[in-house]
């Protein structure tokens, strides 16, 4: 086990890779209440076709099975995992995005044990026929509730509007036609490709003891045979750097308009410092333009296009990236319109040396609180270093950035091609 | 066990509550508004926390303010207003960086200041909150209000209480009402907001890696209430209680896929009564956790919805039922849901049963106080409740709570209204 301090965080993470090739990252905060544990796979809805584990031919599986998967783990010839934890007093859930797939429990005593179950039921996989059609009930309730939610249709609008044929286009949960077509042997074969070990990661976050949850860990992996892993091959169709559709609109029952601006930021794998580097800029320039008080947010506030569900979020994956600027808004053209212009003129910006001191100071400070939560350690612990990152590293490189970083960023950041508007329109 | 201990001063015309923790690495500061619901009152009080982040005497506009905010470390400054029982609640929140990580000895006092400000000193003009800043706040109320119809599950939510509460206090969304918009005036705002100042109850909190002797000093010198009758506003709100014979039964009909089934009870129990405790241990088993009968019942046994569940208000004594289903499924799903609560009044469910759920709920409240804002609600229950009983002792009771309490507890249970959002074209029988 390696031990690393983080002066400026006041942090100890202790890490190992087992035998098996499982990644384990141990947090412990005596302080807290409670302890963390959350167990990823590298694996997400984006990932469809792929050589199977022990095979040659290259699948496609039917949309959806990731989360169908998540769903169905829960699932035990003789039982429901929820009651195993709730036997031991820990609260359960699990989500699928794009590109992971992870299940987490939160408890305040019996973590051991609580991690065991955890270990346990997602390297135990139990799918019947029967099982899997029931599944089917409420896999489609679940996907019928979403397509009545506003934000949820204009959030996979703009994507659509963004990427051509990037996997990222199709829904996580996939349709209530597809998810028909789900076998248990889809099932089998994604779960036995993508669940290795060796394509995992283990992280535990909170009050429990290191030596002991080390060794837990190890004797519970050390019980269990896995096949050789060996790297999976995967494919995705390749994306072109310009957005497939610069407007789209789509017509459901909603009062008020609702108007997304999408940046299409990356169609590549980028690794290590690129990637950081890319993920600090754009994040740090959008709240310094977007948020309260930020110049392209108090245009749109004065000119009355925004109110309060005024947002902005901002991703970057594996081999793809997104920024969406979105609102309410009564007039959406406009809307989209001063956006865009907003954001064309960034190139020319010439910023102050207190405004890169303030943008910096800003997300430090975000850091610092967002790192009041073992959630968020944890889940973006994991989401970085599966990009060659240590997150725990973040505030050096915040400081880090100079003033020619910036410039540069700034001058290629924004280009037309790469911009698209969805809007949900009332019927 | 909670380690955590919560320290009350009297000062300066409010009551500071100190929570000292090493957990975060961020330094808290809520303060908390409290006034009866009241129709007159509650549109200007539901702007007022909107206004009051738009800028101050010293910070005029909202972009001076915000960068005023970034250069104290990206601090954070919200407010928003709620209600709990027959109180509505103005919260502003402020947060920053504790000052060992960004190597500054000044931040809190200067953060205090600044919070200080946002409070008692916010931007006037001529008597009143400037204009276009007043319009324009006044317009993003009336587009949040009017966006409750696109999210199904708060308004289903929204429409239960306002046909559950229809002649009760309660019946107000926290937000206020459209249609009061127009009539209010930048003026009327600002004279209500003064006399908000000298007449509300006034709970300031801080948590974090604080000294408490410090901070009591900070606050003496630094955070002053000028005007106040009195803070300690014990007198109940007066009340008539509703009961019905028969539940009443609301549908509506809008275009959506899935069909939102909501019910309210009454548990004529709250945060003041002996059954509390056994009230959040019914609510357990009925319907908190992915393991309580309704969903065990309604959507894994049967497949009859994505969620089924039910939440306790703690101090009107309501209970509601909430369920996101099929549109063809709703006598189904309604006859399954009564099926719960009378096995609940039967008493079927076993002591195993009963530890497990005390587990849960203790774990979910040790859980609250990992988090600096679930702090500050978890205490301020007790000021809401006008009753001593701090967590760590509502923890206590938990344990104690017996199967003869949560029957009893069942029993009181009455079914009051349901509420049906569907779409057009599907049969009902109700």
């Amino acid at each position: 086990m390696r031990k690393q301090y983080y002066s400026l965080i006041d942090e100890t993470l202790y890490s190992a890779k087992l035998e098996n090739g499982l990644s384990v990252y141990l947090l412990p905060r005596a302080d807290m209440s409670k302890a963390y544990g959350i167990f990823t796979t590298n694996y997400g809805s984006i990932d469809r076709t792929f050589i199977p584990i022990e095979q040659k031919e290259k699948i496609t599986v039917p949309d959806g099975v990731a989360h169908f998967l998540e769903h169905k783990l829960f699932e035990k010839e003789d039982r429901d995992v929820f009651t195993d934890f709730s036997n031991y007093g820990a609260s359960v859930n699990a989500y699928t995005s794009f590109s992971k797939t992870a299940y987490l429990f939160s408890a305040t005593n019996q973590i051991e044990k609580n991690v065991e179950i955890l270990l346990d039921f997602v390297q135990d996989p139990y799918f019947s026929d029967a099982s899997v059609e029931k599944e089917k009930g409420i896999i489609a309730q679940e996907i019928k509730m979403y397509d009545d939610q506003p934000n949820w249709r204009s959030f996979m609008g703009t994507i659509q509007a963004l990427f051509h044929s990037h996997p990222i286009t199709i829904d996580i949960a996939g349709t209530v036609e597809s998810i028909s077509s789900i076998t248990k042997e889809d099932l089998y074969t994604c779960y036995n490709t993508f669940y290795h070990p060796e394509n995992m990661i283990l992280f535990i976050a909170g009050r429990f003891d290191v030596e002991d949850m080390f060794d837990l860990i190890q004797q519970n992996q050390a019980k269990k045979t896995f096949p050789t892993f060996t790297a999976i091959a995967q494919e995705y169709p390749d994306e072109p750097q310009y957005v497939k559709i610069k407007e789209k609109v789509i017509n459901m029952p909603v009062s008020v308009p609702k108007c997304t601006v999408g940046i299409k930021e990356s169609t590549q794998r980028l690794k290590g410092e690129a990637f950081l580097k890319k993920d600090l800029l754009k994040t740090m320039l959008l709240e310094h333009y977007f948020a309260q008080g930020g110049d392209c947010f108090e245009m749109l506030y004065d000119a009355q296009l925004i109110d309060d569900s005024f947002s902005f979020q901002s991703t970057l994956d594996k081999n793809y990236g997104y920024s969406l600027i979105s609102s309410n808004t009564e007039n959406p053209e406009l809307f989209a319109q001063k956006v865009t212009e907003c954001l064309m003129s960034l190139q020319k910006q010439n910023m102050t040396e207190e405004a890169i001191e303030r943008m910096k100071r800003k997300k430090i400070g975000q850091l610092l609180r967002s790192m009041n939560s073992l959630e968020y350690i944890a889940n973006n612990y994991i989401h970085y270093t599966l990009q060659g990152i240590d997150f725990f590293k973040m505030i050096p490189a915040i400081q880090a950035i100079s003033r020619d970083d910036i410039d540069h960023f700034l001058q290629n950041w924004i280009t037309e091609e790469r911009l698209a508007v969805c809007t949900i329109m009332p019927q | 066990m909670i380690r955590e201990r919560e320290y009350i001063y009297d000062i300066n015309g409010y009551s500071l509550h100190i929570v000292p923790t090493k957990k975060f690495k961020t330094i808290h500061l809520v303060a908390k508004f409290k006034a009866p619901l009241n129709r007159e009152d509650i549109t200007k009080r539901a702007l007022i926390p909107y206004l009051l982040v738009q800028g101050t005497i010293h910070y005029p506009t909202r972009k001076d303010l915000e960068e005023k905010l970034d250069d104290l470390y990206g601090s954070v400054l919200t407010a928003d207003s709620s209600k709990k029982g027959n109180e509505h609640i103005i919260s502003v929140r402020f947060d920053m960086a504790n000052e060992k990580f960004v190597k500054s000895n000044t931040l809190f006092q200067d953060a205090l200041r600044l919070f200080s400000e946002i409070i008692f000193k916010p931007h006037i003009n001529n008597g009143a909150f400037p204009t276009k800043i007043f319009q324009r706040e006044k317009m993003t109320l009336k587009r949040k209000i009017e966006a409750v119809v696109d999210d199904k599950m708060t308004y289903a939510n929204m429409r239960l209480i306002e046909e559950m509460c229809a002649n009760e206090r309660y019946r107000m969304p926290a937000h206020g009402f459209g249609e009061d918009l127009d009539g209010l005036t930048s003026q009327s705002v600002y004279q209500y907001y003064q006399e908000m100042l000298s007449k509300d109850g006034l709970d300031l909190y801080v948590v974090g890696d604080v000294e408490q002797d410090d901070i009591v000093e900070l606050f003496s010198n630094h955070l002053k209430r000028e005007i106040f009758k009195s803070n300690h506003i014990d007198k109940d709100i007066e009340e008539q209680i509703i009961t019905r014979d028969k539940e009443k039964m609301i549908v509506e009909y809008q275009d959506i896929q899935q069909a939102k089934l909501h019910m309210g009870y009454r548990t004529s129990l709250t945060f003041r009564d002996k059954l509390y405790p056994a009230l959040h241990v019914f609510n357990g088993l009925f319907g908190a956790f992915p393991s309580s009968k309704l969903f065990i019942n309604v959507r894994e046994k049967n497949s009859l919805a994505y969620y089924a569940a039910s939440r306790i208000e703690s101090h009107k004594g309501l209970l509601f039922v909430f369920s996101g289903i099929a549109p063809e499924d709703y006598t189904a799903a309604k006859v399954i849901i009564d099926e719960q609560l009378k096995a609940m009044q039967a008493g079927d469910f076993t002591e195993n049963d009963i530890q497990k759920t005390k587990e849960l709920i203790i774990n979910q409240i040790k859980e609250t106080f990992d988090h600096p804002q679930g702090i500050i609600e978890l205490l301020y229950q007790q000021v809401v409740g006008k009753a001593d009983l701090s967590p760590q002792n509502l923890l206590e009771a938990i344990r104690q709570v017996t199967k003869q309490d949560i029957i009893r507890v069942a029993q009181a249970i009455q079914l009051d209204t349901v509420y049906l959002l569907t779409k057009e074209g599907v049969e009902i029988d109700a």
